[in-house]
C-alpha cells in the first residue's frame, strides 16, 4: 500500500505536476498562435520571440521594482511587473501591425506571404531582445521557492517519496487558469469578443454586419500580447529566461495549436496539455515508479526512459504527424484556410 | 410614376479589373413589395445583388434608396441606410450560437435588441428552440432561417436575399416563401434571387429575367408566367 | 541574365574585392567560400519555394544531414567499435526499419478502421521496446570504447568529396519521408513539419554518440585539399610564394582557401546549370504552372502532390550537398552550432532578397546576405563606437551598446527582409 502511495507521489512529483505547469505554459502560447491564425489568418513565426520580448520587458520592470525595494512578499515581483510588461508588448505588437502587417492586410496578401513577413519580424524581435538583455541565462524568480518541499512532505506524510510543489508551478497553474477564464469570458460574453469570433468565423459577413476589422485586429494583438507575455513570464519563472529557448518553444506551441485545431481556442488548451504530458511521459525515467510498483525480481535495471530528454521535440512532432494523418483539422475542429 | 423605394439603374460593372459582367442592368422594387430575379446560372444575378449592395464598383449607373443616391456608399454605410443582405453562400457565423448570430446582425445597433430577437423567433419559432446551438450544426433550412434572421436584426427597410432556398427540401422551401411574404407584409421591401423560378414568380410583384448581365424580360410575376417565351426558356415549358 | 543582373553581380564581386583590400584577403576568401556554399543552399530553397511554392523551414536539418554524411564517409572506421557492437547495432536498426515498414503496411491495408489503428499502434509500441532492447546494449558497448577520443563507429574512410553527393542522398531520403507525410496538407503544416524534422535531426546528432560522437563533436575530418603545413614544407610552393612576395604561411593559408573556392565554384556552377535547365524544361514550366494555380493544374490532371514530392526531394538534396561541403570546409562536425536562425531562416532571407523564382537571384542573395552577415558585426561595432563616442568611457550605456553590437546581425537581417518584402517583393533579380 505505501508502495503504491510512494509511486503515486513520485509520479505526481516528476510527471503530473511539472507536466501540468508546462502544459499550462504551452496552452497560453498556443492560444496566442491560434487567435492570430483565426483573426489574421497566418501562422505567426514571431510568436516565440514575442513571448521572449514580453518576458524581457517584464524582467526589466521587475529589476526596476527590485531596485526601488519593492517586492511582492512570498510571490515573485515579476507578477507586479507583468501588467506593465503586457502593456509594453501590446504597444510593440500594435506598432508592428501598423508598420508591417497592415500593409499586407490591405493588399489581401496570401497567408504564406504573411508567414514570411512574420519571419522578418521574428528576426527583428529576436535581435531586439538579444540587443537589450543579451543572450545569457537570466533568473528573475524571487519570493518563496517552495510551497512545500520534499523534506517537509516526507515528514508530514511519513512516506519515502517527497512531493515538492514549487511556488512557480502553483503560480503558473493559477495564473494560467485566470488568464484562460478571462479570455473565454471576453470571447463569449462581451460584444467585442463576440465580434472577434464572428470575424474569425466569416470575415465577409462580419464586414456586412458592420464589424470594424481594424478594431478587431488591434484588440487581437493586445490579447496576444497579454497571452504571450504571461506565457513567457510563467515559463521564465519556472525555468529561466534565455532568448534562444523561447524561439525553440515555437515548435511545441505550434504543435499544440495544430493538434487542437488551428483557430480554435479550446483546442489550443487541450493541445497544450496533450503535447506537454506526452513530452514528459516519454522522456521521464520510469525506474523509480516501477520499483515501487513491481515485485523485487521484476524491478528494472535500466532507467526505463523511453527517449532521452533531448528528443522532446520528436514527441511534439510525432503527435503532430499522427493527428494530421488521422484528423487533419485537429482534435477540435479548426479552420482550414 | 413615383420613384420606387429601391432602384439599381443601368448598372454596368464587374469584379476588380475584370471584364464587365453587368451591362446596363436595372432592378427596382416598390415599398413593401417583392421583386424576384430569375435567370440561368452565371447570368450575373448574384453580381447584380452585390452591385446593389455596394460590394463591387460600378462603372456606370446608380443605386438609390428612397430617392437618395447611395451609389458611392460602402456596404456598411448601406446597412445604416436600412438595407440588409443575405449572401448566397457562407451567410452565417457557423461556430457561433443562433442567438449570437442574431446579435452580430445587430452589431451596429446601440439600442435594446431584445424585442427584435423576439420578433425573429416569432417569425422562425424553431430558432428559439435552437438559440444556444452553434448555427453550423443546424440543417440547411434552419441555417437559411438564421441567415434571414441575422439580416432582419438591423430592422431594415429593404431585405435582399440571394437564393434563400438553395439546397433545402420542397416543404421547407414553401415554409420559407411563406415567411418571406410575411416579412413583406410587415412593410419590408424584398429583392431576391431565386432558382425555383416558378414558385418565386408566383409570389413576386415584379419579376426580372436576367441573361448575361442584361434585363431580358421584365414584368409582374403573373405576366412573366404567362409569357410563352419566358416559360419555354426559363421555366421549362 | 539581364543587364541589371550583370551589374548586381559585378557589384557583389566588387564588395568582396574591396573587403580583400580593406580587411585582408584571408577574410575575403573566407567570405567567398561560405558565400559559395550559401549560394548552393539558397538554390536548394529556391527550387522548392521559387519553383513550386513549397514552404520548407527545415533547411537546417538537411544541411546537418549533409554534415553527418561528411563524417560517415570520410572518417576512418573504428575497428574496436565495430567489434564491440557494430553488427548488433546494424541489426537493431534494420529491425527498427522493418517495424516501421510493417506498421505502414498495416496502415495501407483496407481492414476495419479501428482494428487497423489498434494493430498499428500495438506494432509500433511493442516494436519500439523491442527496438530499444536490441539497440541499447550495442550502443552502450560502442560508446564505452575510448569515449574521450572515439566512442563511435567511425566512417568508411573514403575521400571526403564523396560525402558531398552522399549528403545529398541522405537529405533526399529524409525529404522523402517528411514529404510523404506532410505534402498535400496545407502549407503551414508543411512548414511546421519541416521545422520539427530539423530539430529532430539536430537532436539525433547531439544524442547518438555512436553515430557521430554527439556533442563531443567529430574533429579533424580529412580534407580534399592539402594541409597548410605540408605546403609550407614543400620547397616548390615556398619558392612560388616568394615569387608573389608572400611569406609561406600567408601563402599556404590563401592557397588552401583558393583551392576550396575552386571546388565549391565547380559544384555551384554545376547545380546552377542544372537548375537553369530544369527551370526552362517542360518539367519546370509545369512546376510553375502548379505553383501559380494549383487548383487549375490539378483539374488538368497533373498529379500535384507527386510533383511537389519530386521538387521537395531535389531541393533538400541540394541543401544536403551544401551541408556536406560546409562541414568539409570546417573540418569538423559540431551539432551544437546548428541554429535555425542561421541555417534555415537566413537562407530564406537570401532567397527572398535575391529574388525567389530566379536562380541567379538566389545565388546573388546567397553571396550578398552572407557578406552582410559577416560584415554587420564590424560595421555595427564601428557604428556603436561612433554613437557612443560622446559618452563617458566608463558609462554603463556605452559598455552595453558596444557589447551588444554583435547582436545587431539578426535585427539587420530582419529589417532587410522586411524592407525587401515591402518595397521590392520580387527581390533584387525578379523572376521576370
Ligand atoms: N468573385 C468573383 N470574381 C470574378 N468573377 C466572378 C466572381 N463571382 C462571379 N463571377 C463571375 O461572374 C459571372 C456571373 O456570376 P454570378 O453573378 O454568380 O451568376 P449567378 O448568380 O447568376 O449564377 C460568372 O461568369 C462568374 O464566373
Ligand atoms: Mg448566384
Amino acid at each position: 500500500m505505501t508502495d503504491i502511495l510512494n509511486a503515486i507521489v513520485a509520479l505526481s512529483n516528476f510527471v503530473l505536476i511539472p507536466g501540468a505547469a508546462y502544459g499550462a505554459q504551452l496552452a497560453l502560447g498556443a492560444l496566442g498562435v491560434t487567435l492570430i491564425y483565426g483573426i489574421l489568418r497566418f501562422s505567426n513565426f514571431a510568436h516565440g520571440d514575442t513571448m521572449a520580448f514580453g518576458t524581457m520587458a517584464t524582467i526589466l520592470v521587475t529589476w526596476g521594482l527590485q531596485s526601488m525595494g519593492i517586492s511582492f512578499g512570498f510571490l515573485p515581483t515579476a507578477l507586479i511587473a507583468l501588467p506593465v510588461g503586457i502593456a509594453i508588448t501590446g504597444l510593440l505588437l500594435l506598432g508592428t501591425d501598423r508598420a508591417v502587417y497592415r500593409f499586407y492586410r490591405k493588399q489581401k496578401a496570401a497567408p504564406v506571404v504573411l508567414v514570411i513577413v512574420s519571419i522578418g519580424v521574428m528576426f527583428v524581435m529576436n535581435g531586439l531582445v538579444r540587443f537589450i538583455i543579451g543572450v545569457g541565462d537570466v533568473n528573475f524568480a524571487d519570493g518563496a521557492r517552495f510551497v512545500i518541499n520534499a523534506r517537509q512532505f516526507r515528514e508530514m506524510t511519513g512516506l519515502d517519496e517527497g512531493l515538492a510543489i514549487r511556488s512557480t508551478t502553483l503560480i503558473t497553474l493559477i495564473t494560467a487558469a485566470i488568464a484562460v477564464a478571462l479570455l473565454f469570458w471576453f470571447l463569449n460574453k462581451t460584444r467585442t469578443g463576440k465580434s472577434m469570433r464572428a470575424f474569425s468565423d466569416n470575415e465577409d459577413l462580419a464586414l456586412l454586419s458592420g464589424i470594424n476589422p481594424e478594431r478587431v485586429v488591434a484588440v487581437t494583438w493586445l490579447i496576444v500580447a497579454a497571452l504571450a507575455t504571461t506565457a513567457g513570464v510563467l515559463y521564465g519563472l519556472d525555468k529561466s529566461f534565455k532568448a534562444f529557448t523561447y524561439f525553440q518553444l515555437l515548435l511545441p506551441i505550434f504543435a499544440a495549436a495544430i493538434v487542437g485545431g488551428l483557430g480554435n481556442p479550446l483546442g489550443a488548451i487541450a493541445g497544450g496539455f496533450v503535447i506537454a504530458f506526452s513530452e514528459v511521459l516519454v522522456t521521464y525515467a520510469w525506474k523509480k515508479v516501477l520499483e515501487y510498483l513491481l515485485p523485487e525480481n521484476l524491478e528494472p535495471s535500466s532507467l526505463v526512459q523511453l527517449l532521452s530528454t533531448d528528443y522532446k521535440f520528436a514527441v511534439s512532432f510525432a503527435i503532430l504527424i499522427i493527428v494530421l494523418l488521422f484528423k487533419p483539422t485537429g482534435l477540435f475542429k479548426g479552420q482550414s484556410v | 410614376m413615383a420613384e420606387p423605394h429601391l432602384i439599381g439603374e443601368a448598372m454596368t460593372g464587374g469584379y476588380g479589373r475584370g471584364a464587365d459582367i453587368l451591362h446596363g442592368c436595372t432592378l427596382s422594387v416598390d415599398k413593401g413589395q417583392i421583386a424576384v430575379i430569375v435567370g440561368p446560372n452565371g447570368a450575373g444575378k448574384s453580381t447584380a445583388m452585390k452591385a446593389v449592395f455596394g460590394m463591387l464598383n460600378l462603372r456606370s449607373g446608380s443605386v438609390r434608396i428612397g430617392g437618395e443616391d447611395i451609389t458611392h456608399l460602402s456596404p456598411q454605410d448601406r446597412v445604416a441606410k436600412g438595407m440588409a443582405f443575405v449572401p448566397q453562400t457562407s451567410n452565417i457565423f457557423p461556430s457561433m450560437t443562433v442567438e449570437e448570430n442574431l446579435e452580430m446582425g445587430a452589431f451596429l445597433r446601440r439600442d435594446d435588441i431584445r424585442p427584435t430577437i423576439e420578433q425573429v423567433y416569432d417569425l422562425f419559432p424553431i430558432l428559439r428552440d435552437k438559440r444556444r446551438q452553434a448555427a453550423g450544426e443546424l440543417s440547411g433550412g434552419q441555417r437559411q432561417q438564421v441567415a434571414v434572421g441575422r439580416a432582419l436584426m438591423t430592422q431594415p427597410s429593404v431585405l435582399m436575399l440571394d437564393e434563400p432556398t438553395a439546397g433545402v427540401s420542397p416543404i421547407v422551401m414553401d415554409e420559407l416563401f411563406d415567411r418571406i411574404i410575411e416579412v413583406a407584409r410587415a412593410g419590408i421591401t424584398i429583392l431576391m434571387v431565386e432558382q425555383n423560378a416558378r414558385q418565386a414568380l408566383e409570389i413576386a410583384d415584379t419579376g426580372y429575367v436576367l441573361v448575361q448581365g442584361c434585363n431580358a424580360y421584365t414584368g409582374t410575376g403573373a405576366e412573366l408566367m404567362a409569357d410563352d417565351e419566358v416559360r419555354r426558356t426559363f421555366l421549362g415549358g | 541574365m539581364t543587364a541589371r543582373g550583370y551589374l548586381l553581380y559585378a557589384g557583389m564581386a566588387l564588395l568582396i574585392v574591396l573587403t580583400g583590400f580593406v580587411q585582408g584577403w584571408n577574410l575575403a576568401l573566407t567570405i567567398l567560400n561560405m558565400g559559395l556554399i550559401s549560394a548552393i543552399m539558397s538554390l536548394g530553397v529556391n527550387l522548392q519555394w521559387g519553383f513550386a511554392g513549397l514552404f520548407n523551414v527545415g533547411v537546417m536539418g538537411f544541411v546537418a544531414l549533409g554534415g553527418l554524411a561528411a563524417v560517415l564517409v570520410s572518417m576512418p572506421p573504428v575497428a574496436e567499435g565495430w567489434n564491440a557492437g557494430g553488427l548488433r547495432l546494424l541489426g537493431a536498426l534494420a529491425l527498427g526499419a522493418a517495424i516501421l515498414v510493417a506498421a505502414v503496411q498495416v496502415w495501407k491495408r483496407k481492414i476495419g478502421g479501428r482494428m487497423r489503428a489498434l494493430v498499428m499502434l500495438a506494432l509500433l509500441i511493442g516494436g519500439f521496446f523491442l527496438f530499444r532492447a536490441s539497440l541499447d546494449p550495442a550502443v552502450n558497448a560502442i560508446e564505452a570504447i575510448n569515449p574521450s577520443l572515439s566512442g563511435y563507429l567511425g566512417g568508411l574512410g573514403l575521400p571526403i568529396i564523396i560525402a558531398w553527393p552522399v549528403g545529398g542522398l541522405l537529405a533526399a531520403g529524409a525529404a522523402w519521408i517528411i514529404g510523404k507525410a506532410a505534402l498535400g496538407l496545407r502549407s503551414d503544416y508543411l512548414a511546421i513539419a519541416t521545422l520539427g524534422i530539423a530539430e529532430i535531426v539536430i537532436a539525433v546528432l547531439k544524442n547518438e554518440d555512436w553515430l557521430s560522437r554527439g556533442v563531443k563533436n567529430v574533429v579533424g575530418l580529412p580534407r580534399p585539399v592539402p594541409y597548410e603545413v605540408d605546403l609550407q614544407r614543400d620547397p616548390g610552393f615556398v619558392e612560388a610564394a616568394a615569387g608573389y612576395g608572400l611569406d609561406p604561411v600567408t601563402a599556404s593559408t590563401l592557397w588552401v582557401k583558393i583551392l576550396y573556392s575552386g571546388l565549391f565554384a565547380v559544384v555551384l556552377i554545376a547545380i546552377l546549370f542544372l537548375a537553369q535547365r530544369a527551370l526552362a524544361s517542360p518539367w519546370g514550366r509545369m512546376m510553375r504552372a502548379i505553383r501559380d494555380n494549383e487548383v487549375a493544374a490539378a483539374a488538368m490532371g497533373k498529379n500535384v502532390t507527386a510533383r511537389h514530392l519530386q521538387v521537395f526531394i531535389l531541393g533538400s538534396a541540394v541543401c544536403g550537398i551544401a551541408g556536406a561541403m560546409m562541414t568539409t570546409l570546417d573540418g569538423q562536425l559540431t551539432p551544437g552550432s546548428y541554429q535555425p536562425l542561421r541555417f534555415t531562416f537566413l537562407v530564406w532571407v537570401m532567397v527572398i532578397v535575391g529574388g525567389s523564382g530566379n536562380n541567379y537571384g538566389a545565388v546573388l542573395g546567397g553571396f550578398l546576405i552572407w557578406w552582410l552577415w559577416v560584415m554587420v558585426e564590424p560595421l555595427g561595432l564601428w557604428a556603436m563606437e561612433l554613437i557612443t563616442s560622446g559618452m563617458s568611457p566608463d558609462s554603463w550605456l556605452r559598455a552595453h551598446l558596444t557589447d551588444s553590437a554583435a547582436q545587431m546581425r539578426l535585427m539587420t537581417m530582419g529589417i532587410i527582409l522586411l524592407a525587401v518584402l515591402r518595397f521590392s517583393p520580387k527581390g533584387l533579380m525578379p523572376e521576370r
